[in-house]
């Protein structure tokens, strides 16, 4: 089943002529743009669960958030998605001064796919929601791209999970969105199935400026450009320095293991190891 | 195959207690008469029990037909606007607190002996569990799809009612028709009893007549014939509405079927 579900994604993507095109249609619909963000207030079901946030995202570049569960982290992402209503002194400014909305795709925890809906109709369905024209051309492009060509028809259900997460995330990509924000695409999968996608991610989002919110060290080390962790008493947001720009990165690389400890440490991680 | 052994037996089985009965009472004919003078009967009188069948059909189907239109679109109603569920919501209770046996006089009064004052019956009945479990289905559907959709109509140039008409078909009614067609299940199950009580109160054709008719003159054998034909009317109707929704609804992975 595993080994079914993770040929070799990302060389196939780049064999498959369809790809070239996507690639071609990405860099001309996306020029990238930066944010600056600041939220005085989160709140969660009534309760203020984190104040004064505060973030940069440079554009072009994917940003990791690291946290433990609970510490508000989805409700960032929601507040920049524009699905909570943003507490008074909030600000999200681009870099280029327009306004955000409709500049954004988001990729939620679970693939949230229409179960009654092909691969290729879930692709469709953000340009049947606004009434747009759909382009299947690109939707076709996108599924090879995330290595599903010959699954377009499929339904959902007869979908492994790897298989359906590379359809959300092609379906997240189909609106062209040059800012993306994602959170914890990968949780639920095998760690193969997820080391495939993480790379996949990677390629597919580059240029376009996101914000991933993982849970897992290894994965923010492996694709963030920048890694914030957010945690403590009271909440505080750290960066990790030093990272290099190169990404994926190896998580194994001996280099790494002190980020990874100093990040372990900042969610208070340390003494539970012993 | 087994299906169709398991249906004879247990037809034969309930055939052969009937039988057992009549042979064990030795009852007169007009109390309780045999499968086999039922037959002789329904042979003889088949022409007169299809017709009214037919009548008792149209009554059945224009029932579900108006029934579940307009349980469809109150719910569609109170679900976009909240202020109609405070207006529609105590009509639709009291359509089923009141008793149909109740009013059925009236609507045959109102209506006239034809079949409309039937087919109102039978709307009656239905209305209520299509609307209650369409709008369960509305109601329920997963506030992360909504969130989905909300981001991607964030950069749509049409106008709300536009945004508001999409995502109902394209997330929420989809979502809501395994929901909704729990609802048109026990439509069909329910929709015989309207049509039938609305002819014993007054009509000059249907099954439910054809049966007043028969036990009022004794013809008992005629009484079962109808009643069993009716019988065989509904089943397949349940069975038939059940396996076109089975059809309609294949992507619903979970899905339980009665059949």
């Amino acid at each position: 089943m595993v080994a079914n579900d993770t040929s070799s994604v990302a060389t196939a993507a780049m064999k498959d002529g369809a790809t070239s095109a996507f690639d071609k249609k990405q860099k001309r619909g996306c020029s990238a743009i930066g944010l600056s963000i600041t939220l005085p207030v989160i709140s969660y079901s009534g309760n203020v669960i984190l104040e004064d946030f505060k973030i940069e995202l440079k554009p072009g570049t994917i940003t990791c958030l690291l946290g433990p569960s609970g510490v508000g982290k989805t409700s960032i992402l929601k507040s920049i998605a524009g699905i909570l209503p943003l507490a008074a002194g909030s600000d999200i400014r681009a870099s280029d001064g327009e306004a955000i909305m409709g500049r954004i795709a988001y990729m939620d925890q679970k693939d949230l796919l229409l179960p009654w809906s092909s691969a290729l109709d879930n692709l469709l369905i953000a340009a049947r929601l606004r009434g747009e024209k759909v382009d299947r051309h690109r939707a076709k492009a996108l599924l090879a791209a995330v290595g599903l060509a010959g699954k377009a028809s499929e339904l959902p259900s007869t979908l492994s999970g790897g298989m359906r997460q590379r359809v959300s995330l092609a379906r997240t990509l189909m609106d062209d969105a040059p800012i993306v924000l994602v959170d914890e695409p990968f949780s639920a999968l095998d760690a193969i199935t997820r080391h495939r996608l993480q790379a996949l991610l990677a390629q597919l989002c580059a240029g376009r400026t996101t914000l991933m919110i993982t849970h897992d060290p290894m994965e923010a080390l492996r694709l963030g450009h920048q890694v914030y962790v957010l945690a403590g008493d009271p909440v505080k947001l750290t960066p990790i320095d030093d990272l290099g720009d190169q990404i994926p990165r190896d998580p194994t690389l001996s280099s790494l293991k002190e980020k990874y400890n100093q990040i372990l440490d900042l969610l208070g991680m340390q003494k539970d190891l012993g | 195959m087994a299906k169709f052994l398991r249906l004879t037996i247990t037809v034969s089985g309930l055939l052969g207690i009937w039988w057992l009965v009549v042979w064990a009472t030795s009852l007169p004919k007009f109390i309780l008469p045999s499968p086999l003078q039922v037959f002789i009967k329904f042979s003889e009188r088949y022409d007169i029990i299809f017709e009214n069948a037919v009548t008792t059909a149209t009554e059945i189907l224009l029932g579900l037909a108006f029934g579940i239109s307009l349980g469809v679109l109150s719910a569609l109603a109170i679900s976009i606007h909240r202020g109609v569920k405070q207006w529609v919501m105590p009509v639709l209770v009291a359509s089923q607190a009141i008793p149909v046996f109740a009013i059925a006089p009236l609507l045959v009064l109102w209506f006239d002996y034809g079949i409309t004052s039937k087919v109102v019956m039978a709307t009656l009945i239905i209305y209520f569990p299509v609307t209650v479990s369409f709008l369960d289905g509305l109601n329920r559907t997963s506030s992360d799809w909504r969130d989905m959709a909300s981001v991607m109509q964030s950069r749509s140039k049409s106008a709300a009612p536009m945004r508001l008409f999409r995502l109902y078909r394209y997330i929420k009614i989809p979502f809501a028709l395994p929901a909704l067609a729990s609802g048109i299940r026990v439509a069909a199950a329910v929709a015989p009893i309207g049509a039938v009580v609305g002819e014993w109160v007054g009509s000059s054709s249907g099954l439910g007549y054809l049966m007043l008719h028969a036990n009022g003159r004794m013809q008992t054998d005629l009484l079962f014939a109808s009643l069993l034909t009716l019988t065989v009317m509904a089943i397949s109707l349940f069975y038939l509405t059940d396996y076109i929704l089975k059809l309609a609804l294949k992507w619903q992975p979970d899905q339980e079927t009665l059949t």
